[in-house]
């Protein structure tokens, strides 16, 4: 540790400052350097002359001016050799200072000088640059899981309940202290990338599975992200963790089908239901609007029946009136108006039962088929003919009644007193 | 001459001090040799010094190394297999006999590292399960590991820094049927919701068609009430008008019914020419 040991006491320019832990102060160290310079220089100078005096002048002469030229030249390296100390630290970046590998002090951004090579040196670290590296997929840049190649043996994981996740991390972390960076991990993101996966998986490992793919994103970032800076801050390893992001969380590819079919399920389940509340709201008010009818209907009868009796009782009354005052005439009347009507809308076959023979036949379903069939002919062929013609026709086919079989009286179809 | 003397000197007083000097990196260990024997081995950091020729040194690396062995199928406890990747994170503790054991090579520390850790992991995982390895006991197993390890390893001349486990997989014939499981479980899932779906849409639906057989019944209740009244009303209302005189009523009623009867054409009468009607027919003149 000491560079004047074998070259004596003085003559080190460096011996005061040495032992100093900041570099020394540049001014400072440049005049009392130059003055001792001098001093040496005049001092050997001295020393020569006395030592060369009984000499011929030209060559003590030459190597005076020699001597001279040298000590200038000496100076002027010495100088370029102080100025080379100078070095600029970017902002953003750090400067670790060794003195002979021992680290000297860190320093910041800006104009600053360290003792030149081979000295002193000065190692340049970004504390502010974000590094980042990734989990379970390589994007090859950028840190966006979009278009990122999966790496399923670093993604797959173990959960508490047996299950496989695939998960997709990016941790993101700076340089927090330069000097522990540089000097104690021999490899840090490869350190940092096996810490993470083995937190990582420590997380996953403590959570079920669907805690993991749904509303434990966050506490499983949370936690690994405590995890990852205290087994790394354990290791001094002098970086902070800035942010880790869960990319993805996913059912393994190998199960992704059923997994979307469990959830195309919860759909399917929410689509049964409203198609049966859908058919309820069809049906249910339809009912009632066929309950209403019902009722208005009934509504309906009930006064038209009402209705119905008042007219008839009214007509009757009325009738009954007028009947009190000429019952015989009024009774008569009413009669043959009545059967009037009847017969002249009917086709009557009148037979003396009391004279004829008691074996009368009467076809009477051949009168009404062939009727019916004359009925339907001119219906087919002349569907506006008068009302009339179609009574007729049936009563001209009709034969005589003196041809007509003998009916027993028994067998008459309708009797008219 | 002088001159050169000089200069002789400076050259020779250079090349000492070039060959004399030694610095030690904050990163680095260094050990130095007097002939062959170990002199000294704990040098700080910065400008050191040696014999030339007498003395040498070799330097090592100081920082924290990693083994990062290949993964290894341990027997659970269960007697399961399962694939473990591990991590070993040491430095150099004792320098001496880090040179001596493993030539100072951290390649062939790795080397005799290697079968240490298998050993102690393998004993942890055969007293645990599989459920306590991936989820509980990932803590415990690491502070019992750098225990057992930390002597052995200090007969290397190695610091255990930390022993991780990275990965716990399950061999590649077990995951398959773990997905096959996970896929039932999935179906499970997926089936329930499913049959929990038509089962709230069945009742849905049942309900909906209750309430439409419940209103339509109630509506005939109350139709058909109404519909009593309105022939008790009309009934009322008849008696009431045609029992002032039942017999027309009868011959009236009759009248209007043979004339409803016989309206439509097509019916057949076959009457006796006796009937009242045909009193006139036969003879004239009142009876």
């Amino acid at each position: 540790m000491s560079w004047n040991e074998p070259g004596g006491d003085d003559k080190d320019p460096w011996s005061g400052k040495g032992d100093q832990k900041r570099p020394p102060d540049l001014d400072e160290a440049i005049r009392t350097l130059k003055e001792k310079l001098e001093n040496l220089f005049s001092g050997g100078q001295k020393n020569e002359d006395g030592g060369q005096g009984g000499n011929n002048s030209p060559g003590f002469f030459s190597f005076g001016n020699s001597l001279k030229n040298i000590g200038y030249i000496a100076i002027g390296l010495f100088v370029v050799w102080l100025l080379s100390g100078f070095y600029i630290v970017n902002e953003g970046t750090q400067g670790v200072v060794t003195r002979f590998g021992e680290y000297v002090n860190t320093t910041e951004s800006g104009l600053n000088w360290h003792i030149p090579a081979p000295i002193e040196s000065v190692e340049r670290v970004n504390v502010q640059q974000q590094r980042y590296i990734e989990i379970g997929y390589r994007s090859g840049g950028g840190g966006q899981a979009q278009g990122a190649v999966s790496v399923p043996k670093e993604a797959l994981m173990l959960t508490k309940d047996e299950n496989y996740v695939d998960v997709q991390l990016a941790v993101q972390y700076q340089v927090k202290d330069a000097k522990a960076f540089l000097f104690n991990l021999a490899d840090t993101e490869a350190t940092l990338r096996q810490v993470t996966e083995s937190a990582l998986r420590g997380v996953i490992g403590g959570s079920v599975m669907d805690f993991v793919l749904t509303e434990g994103r966050s506490e499983v970032v949370a936690q690994a992200k405590n995890e990852i800076q205290n087994v790394m801050d354990g290791y001094n390893s002098g970086i902070q963790i800035v942010s880790v992001n869960l990319q993805d969380a996913q059912p393994p590819e190998q199960v992704q089908n059923a997994f979307e079919d469990a959830i195309k399920a919860r759909e399917d389940q929410q689509r049964f239901i409203n198609e049966a509340e859908a058919y309820a709201n069809d049906v249910v008010p339809k009912a009632r609007g066929a309950a209403a009818r019902k009722l208005k209907e009934a509504q309906g009868y009930k006064e038209q029946v009402i209705a119905q009796a008042q007219g008839d009782t009214s007509r009757f009354t009325q009738l009954l009136a007028e009947y009190k005052k000429a019952p015989d005439v009024t009774r008569k009347r009413l009669y043959l108006e009545a059967m009037e009507s009847v017969l002249s809308e009917t086709n009557a076959v009148m037979v003396d039962v009391k004279g004829g023979n008691n074996m009368m036949y009467l076809p009477l379903d051949k009168i009404i088929q062939s009727k019916q069939e004359s009925h339907r002919v001119e219906e087919a062929a002349t569907t506006a003919t008068d009302s009339n013609s179609p009574k007729h026709a049936p009563i001209e086919e009709q034969q005589a009644p003196d041809r007509v079989p003998p009916l027993r009286s028994r067998d008459r179809n309708v009797r008219v007193r | 001459m002088i001159e050169n003397k000089i200069a002789i000197g400076l050259v020779a007083l250079f090349v000492l001090a070039t060959t004399s000097m030694f610095t030690v990196t904050q990163t680095e260990k260094a050990i130095k040799f007097k002939l062959g024997q170990i002199q000294k081995s704990d040098y700080e950091p910065g400008l050191h010094f040696m014999w030339p020729f007498v003395n040498n040194i070799k330097k090592f690396d100081a920082r924290i190394q990693t083994m990062d062995a290949k993964p290894e199928r341990f027997l659970t406890a269960e007697k399961k297999n399962v694939i473990v990747d591990s991590f070993v994170k040491w430095r150099i503790g004792d320098v001496k006999k880090f040179y001596t054991v493993v030539a100072g090579d951290p390649n062939q520390a790795n080397l005799r590292l290697d079968p240490i850790i298998k050993e102690a992991l393998r004993g942890e995982f055969g007293k645990r399960n599989i459920k306590q390895l991936v989820s509980t006991d990932r803590h415990p197993i690491r502070e019992m590991l750098i225990q057992n390890t930390k002597p052995v390893a200090a007969n290397l001349g190695l610091e255990i820094v930390d022993i991780r486990v990275k990965r716990i997989d399950l061999p590649e014939e077990v995951s398959s049927s773990v997905f096959r499981r996970m896929e039932a479980e999935r179906e499970r899932v997926a089936k329930e919701f499913r049959s929990q779906g038509v089962e709230a849409a069945e009742k849905i639906r049942a309900e909906a068609e209750r309430q439409k057989v419940v209103t339509i019944a109630n509506a005939y209740k109350e139709a058909e009430q109404m519909r009593g009244e309105g022939d008790a009303k009309s009934a009322e209302i008849y008696a009431n008008a045609y029992s002032a005189d039942s017999e027309f009523f009868t011959f009236n009623r009759s009248l209007n019914a043979y004339k409803k009867t016989f309206a439509n054409s097509g019916s057949m009468m076959v009457i006796d020419p006796e009937s009242d009607f045909f009193k006139y027919f036969k003879k004239q003149g009142s009876n």
